[in-house]
């Protein structure tokens, strides 16, 4: 069975990386930047979980259909996320008529 | 003497192909697909506390963050260390298994155990602190008057998503020792090792849940008391 094995040496990097965010947003937390304390962390998240999933995951060199299958289940996500907001943040808005 | 009407192509399967798929890389193909839905599914398992929390932060920040200062931040650091470790060595395990070798397969489906267990005994010390400390929701619950109940809410978030986590983790456990046998009793070779890359996918899976988790719980407003 042809393939593809990732080199180890892959996985140690982003093991590095990985621990390198995690440092960081530990220490950011504690210096106070406002509302951007929370896109700071979810920034960080957000990198750390597409390196998981790219590199620990595979992702980055399965298929299409793989791919298509995480795009969905996150597309999903989103969903959720923007209309049940949309609906919370709405809600104090005066309507007319 | 082999009869002149056996094919060619069937003197050659390896056994752990089933009978329904045409190579190694179709089945494994359709083992990884299967696997991703599952998550996909779990996505929305977990989406839906995450929408929760989200909300109710929304609505209650000050109190989420007076709740979230209450973690124990050390532990919580460790514990996201211990598991992206795990992650590493998970990893490992699967190039092991690609590239035939049990011996290394074998350490690194332990380690990888190990580390998870680790996880899991750092989290009861957190939760017995907690009990300690009176912050489970419920009857004998003690906070400062001004985030009373809305604090209740951010500790229910925390027990109820670190705790679905955990159970989590828990099968990854019975997950890994069942790979553990398999391991060792030679059902995963070079040829087939894809069950071990599909119990890597559930391993990494529940370390990105906990990848959110630690900022999402840990991090709250931390820079107010330091």
């Amino acid at each position: 069975m042809a393939e593809y094995i990732v080199p180890r040496k892959v996985y140690f990097l982003t093991y590095a990386i990985l621990m390198a965010c995690t440092f960081l947003t530990w220490r950011v937390a504690y210096i106070d930047l406002g509302v951007l304390n929370t896109v700071a962390a979810i920034v960080i998240a957000v990198f750390k979980m597409v390196l998981v999933i790219l590199f620990f995951m595979h992702v980055r060199y399965g298929t299409s259909r793989t791919w298509l299958t995480v795009v969905g289940a996150f597309f999903w996500l989103g969903i959720l996320l923007v209309v049940t907001f949309g609906d919370y943040l709405t809600r104090g808005w005066k309507t007319y008529g | 003497m082999l009869p002149d009407t056996v094919a060619t192509s069937e003197l050659r399967q390896p056994p752990a192909l089933a009978h329904q798929f045409e190579s190694l890389g179709a089945q494994k193909e359709a083992a990884t697909f299967g696997m991703w839905v599952f998550l996909a599914t779990e996505v929305l398992f977990f989406g839906g506390l995450f929408l929760t929390y989200s909300v109710y932060r929304m609505w209650y920040p000050a109190a989420f963050a007076a709740g979230s200062r209450e973690l124990n931040i050390a532990l919580g650091t460790i514990n996201t260390a211990t598991l992206i470790t795990s992650s590493l060595t998970m990893v490992l395990a699967v190039h092991a298994a690609e590239t035939g070798n049990r011996k290394q397969l074998l350490l690194f489906i332990i380690v990888t155990m190990v580390l998870g267990l680790v996880f899991l005994g750092i989290k009861a010390d957190e939760y017995y602190e907690k009990f300690v400390d009176h912050h489970v929701p419920g009857p004998n619950f003690q906070f400062e008057a001004q985030y009373f109940r809305n604090a209740q809410i951010f500790f229910s978030m925390y027990f109820i998503m670190t705790g679905l986590h955990a159970v989590h983790m828990i099968i990854g456990l019975g997950v890994m020792t069942w790979m553990l046998v398999w391991a060792w009793n030679g059902t995963i070779t070079k040829e087939y090792h894809s069950p071990i890359e599909i119990a890597g996918l559930y391993w990494h899976f529940v370390d990105i849940i906990w990848i959110w988790l630690y900022p999402l719980l840990y991090l709250i407003g931390r820079h107010v008391h330091g």
